[in-house]
């Protein structure tokens, strides 16, 4: 039952992806200003030739079918600002870090962002609660463009622990100031999520018959309490994902990542089409990928849900 | 238990407050780095002696956004520029401190008549793979620059070459060029005109040679590690998009025992303060640029570190005189002189950069940019001078002038636009509203000259040539987004284009310039500098204003331990 269901999800996402690719591939051709604009205006004879290479003489309409019959045969084009490569090899470059780091994250956010709720919820209205939950409104409050120079700050060029920047080929030390930089803001979300729907549990009947039939108190809030509180947490899960890898944006920014998602950015100031087009792409599918592993993940969580 | 849970908080709290004091006021307790670095001595052949010299040599340096390519041909920009100039090497060279040295020619020679120029190749410059380079090597590159199917986007730099110009434009074949090959080790180019600046064009890193059994063999893919064979000083070892460029060294270059740096890492670092923080924990020698928000904290914590020189680029407003009233060349030079550029350069700017009265910058030999008479005027003088300018064109306290500032959006456009709107409503009692635009719309709507009033524009020297700055305002050309249309001066660009004589040439171009500079289609406001920081290890580069730092006269001093104590 379970791969009918996600075939049949995967083969739902096509006519969304194919209104997203519509969408943006019209939107950025309307911005003002083309791939070959430069501060030094070229002459129209070298824009002409360059039209040309790229097949940007064409009608527009015609370059978009053009452009849906090169994706689907997996090609995103060539990239018009990195004239060395195509976009494939952009992505296929860029990918990897941006998951890395962008999974690394999410974990992070979940295991730490699980663990200050549960306790906070344990210890509801007592100091510890009140401290926790006050920093986790910090968390929330401290956008990551501002909390990263800050690390950097502090434990790359004060303490000198940690490098202030660069990839060094996905080091663990290279990844642990971008991944906590990125994942502190969700951490505190999911904390303050989990506490929420922690505590409403903790008031439930059968939280009351488990504690007067014994149980240990971890029993408790590990075991039965918690499978329940997470359902919030789970759905909250695709949008975080989603929030995070393009959140990764900025961070690939501050600390000189490789990723895929500066492209994003210089790809849309630069009009670097092709670049553009395939970046979203591939974010809208992850985020289809997303979302079907949170429902496939609520349903096994919570029995009332089943696959349809 | 009660105190270890507050912790977090307070720390919040404190990173809060020091994020703060980072941006406002310069930290006093600052870990500064000491240096003790050996005196620098030169071996009798000017070298520097290898007991200075740190044992290992690699530079890392910070170098703007990501090179578009390596190609240099295909691209353009100056990141991309740095890269070139340690991989390749043109007919001509620059030295460190960016004056024209022989680079694979040996030497020239100019025909008589000045439209031939004839080029004499070492016979030991070799390729990276130890091939050996020929004039072929040459008559391939340039007629791979001006090929249209190329898409060169800076093809037109070699224009002043015989036919070039029609090649481009797909109006001739590409056999036309004006390039020949005399014998293995002598190259012959053909001008349109004599061109005393030919050897500026040529140390371009446009003009750089490629290697054709490599493209033939790899096409567009072959400016990469493992296919890219170059004849620069260095060469390709790793391209790591969005994280490094590494060059290493060539061990065919013809002056390869004279490079002392084996290993340059290039660093694309787009966002500033993130660049300024790799360079003081050390990972960067060498930055691109530095952030102008961090003026206060570098001038009391780096002062030493960091390297300010004039650089030849030009700050200015231009008026879009194709419109009213800005076609009144009245109203335009009362605009242009109540804008009071020492204040903009000792507020706003700060590094050093110089107010400006002409449109060519300092620096070029051989030409004193022209200066109109108010330059020497109090601001007091001015101001009263363009009121009374503005008086005669109609504007006054009863029709006050209503304009519009357009720019690209960036903190110091805006900062810079927000000043000269108030200095012209306060000495002139003009209205100027704001509008900023993303950078690619803005240079679409300058070079429509529809919607255009006054907008924010800046030029950069790629060479040492007043032509490259004042072709701008030539009728025809794609960037005259102000409109400038004076037959006069059309005829003095062409005239001095096809001057033999340096000096006649200098003096046509300035006698254009004076003709500009007197209807004031653009504002003046400040000339460039370039400041970075680097490291005081790093020696052998030397400021210039093409800000141009090949890697293979720089070298890294040994840095002896610093004892504890000693102050």
């Amino acid at each position: 039952m379970l791969p009918r269901y996600i075939l049949k999800r995967l083969l739902g996402a096509i006519p969304t992806l194919l209104i997203l690719i519509t969408i943006a591939f019209f939107l950025i051709r309307i911005a003002p200003g083309g791939p070959f604009d430069e501060d030094k205006a070229l002459p129209p004879e070298i824009m002409a030739n360059l039209e040309a290479k790229y097949n940007l003489d064409q009608p527009l309409v015609i370059q978009y079918f053009l452009y849906l019959g090169s994706v689907a045969r997996g090609d995103l084009g060539p990239s018009f600002q990195y004239s060395d490569f195509t976009v494939n090899e952009l992505i296929a470059e860029g990918f990897p870090v941006s998951i890395r780091l962008g999974v690394s994250a999410l974990f992070l956010a979940l295991l730490f962002g699980v663990l200050i709720g549960t306790i906070a919820a344990w210890r509801q209205n007592s100091r510890l609660d009140y401290a926790l939950m006050g920093s986790a409104m910090t968390g929330i409050a401290i956008p990551n463009f501002v909390l990263a120079p800050i690390l950097i700050l502090l434990f790359a060029v004060y303490a000198g622990w940690l490098p202030a920047g660069g990839w060094g080929g996905g080091a663990a030390r290279n990844m642990v100031l971008p991944v906590i930089a990125l994942a502190l803001p969700y951490m505190a979300y999911v904390a303050r999520l989990t506490r929420g729907s922690m505590v409403e549990t903790l008031r439930s009947d059968f939280v009351r018959t488990a504690r007067a039939k014994g149980l240990p108190e971890w029993k408790i809030l590990g075991k039965h309490s918690l499978k329940v509180a997470l359902l919030p947490v789970v759905s909250y899960l695709g949008p975080a994902a989603a929030a995070i890898i393009t959140g990764s944006v900025v961070i690939e920014q501050i600390f000189g990542l490789p990723g895929m998602g500066r492209y994003f950015v210089q790809g849309a100031l630069n009009r670097d089409y092709t670049l553009v087009m395939g970046v979203v792409i591939v974010i809208g599918l992850l985020i289809v990928v997303f979302n079907l592993i949170v429902d496939i993940i609520y349903a096994l969580i919570d029995p009332r849900i089943r696959y349809e | 238990m009660r105190y270890l849970v507050t912790i977090p908080a307070l720390l919040m709290l404190a990173l809060v407050l020091s994020a703060c004091g980072e941006r406002a006021e310069p930290e006093s307790d600052v870990p500064v780095q000491r240096w003790n670095l050996p005196e620098v001595i030169f071996t009798e052949d000017g070298r520097p002696d290898p007991s200075i010299l740190a044992p290992v040599q690699v530079l890392h340096r910070g170098n703007g956004t990501q090179p578009q390519g390596l190609d240099p041909h295909v691209t353009e920009g100056v990141p991309s520029s740095n890269v070139q100039r340690d991989l390749f090497e043109g007919l001509l060279s620059r030295a460190a401190d960016s004056s024209i040295i022989p680079g694979v020619a040996e030497r020239w020679e100019i025909s008589e008549d000045g439209f031939t120029w004839t080029f004499f190749l070492r016979e030991n410059a070799r390729w990276s793979n130890g091939d050996v380079m020929t004039a072929e090597d040459w008559l391939f590159s340039f007629r791979r620059i001006v090929n249209p199917a190329t898409g060169s986007r800076f093809a037109i730099l070699l224009n002043p070459i015989l036919h070039a110009e029609d090649i481009i434009a797909g109006r001739r074949p590409v056999e036309d060029l004006g390039v020949r090959v005399i014998d293995d080790f002598t190259l012959e180019i053909d001008l349109e005109a004599p061109n005393p600046l030919l050897q500026e064009v040529l140390t371009h890193s446009l003009a750089s040679p490629v290697h054709r059994p490599s493209i033939e063999a790899h096409g567009d893919r072959w400016a990469r590690p493992g296919s890219m064979v170059s004849n620069g000083p260095y060469m390709l070892e790793e391209l790591a998009m969005q994280s490094h460029i590494r060059l290493v060294r060539n061990p065919y270059y013809w002056d390869n025992d004279n490079v002392i740096i084996d290993e340059v890492i290039f660093y694309p670092t787009e966002d500033l303060s993130a660049e300024l923080m790799r360079y003081r924990a050390g990972e960067l020698s060498w930055t691109y640029e530095v952030p102008n928000t961090q003026f206060n904290w570098i001038q009391a914590n780096l002062a030493d570190e960091l390297a300010v020189s004039d650089w030849l680029g030009i700050y200015y407003f231009g008026f879009n005189t194709t419109r009213e009233p800005f076609n009144d060349p009245r109203v335009t030079k009362a605009l242009s002189m109540a804008i009071d550029r020492e204040i903009i350069t000792d507020k706003l700017t700060r590094f050093g950069q110089r107010p400006a009265f002409a449109f060519t910058p300092p620096g070029i030999p051989g030409y004193e940019p022209p200066a109109p008479e108010w330059a020497a005027w109090t601001q007091d003088q001015r101001e009263e001078h363009a009121r009374a300018l503005l008086a005669q064109a109609g504007f006054g306290p009863d029709n006050p002038l209503r304009l519009e500032i357009r720019y690209n959006t960036h903190e110091d456009h805006r900062r810079i636009s927000l000043a000269i709107a108030a200095m012209w409503q306060q000495s002139l009692g003009v209205y100027a509203s704001l509008i900023n635009e993303e950078f690619r719309v803005f240079l679409n709507t300058r070079r429509q000259r529809a919607v255009t009033e006054v907008f924010r524009s800046g030029w950069i020297g790629n060479y040492l040539d007043p032509m490259y700055f004042l072709e701008l305002f030539f009728t025809d050309n794609p960037q005259n987004d102000v409109g400038f249309f004076n037959p006069e001066f059309d005829r003095l660009l062409n005239r001095a284009a096809r001057a033999a004589d340096l000096e006649e040439r200098l003096g046509l171009l300035r006698e254009a310039e004076i003709l500009v500079l007197e209807t004031q289609p653009f504002a003046p406001i400040y000339t460039y500098v370039s400041a970075r920081l680097v490291k005081p290890y790093v020696r052998g580069w030397e400021p210039n204003v093409l800000d141009q730092h090949p890697t293979r006269f720089m070298f890294l001093l040994r840095q002896d331990p610093v004892r504890q104590g000693a102050d």
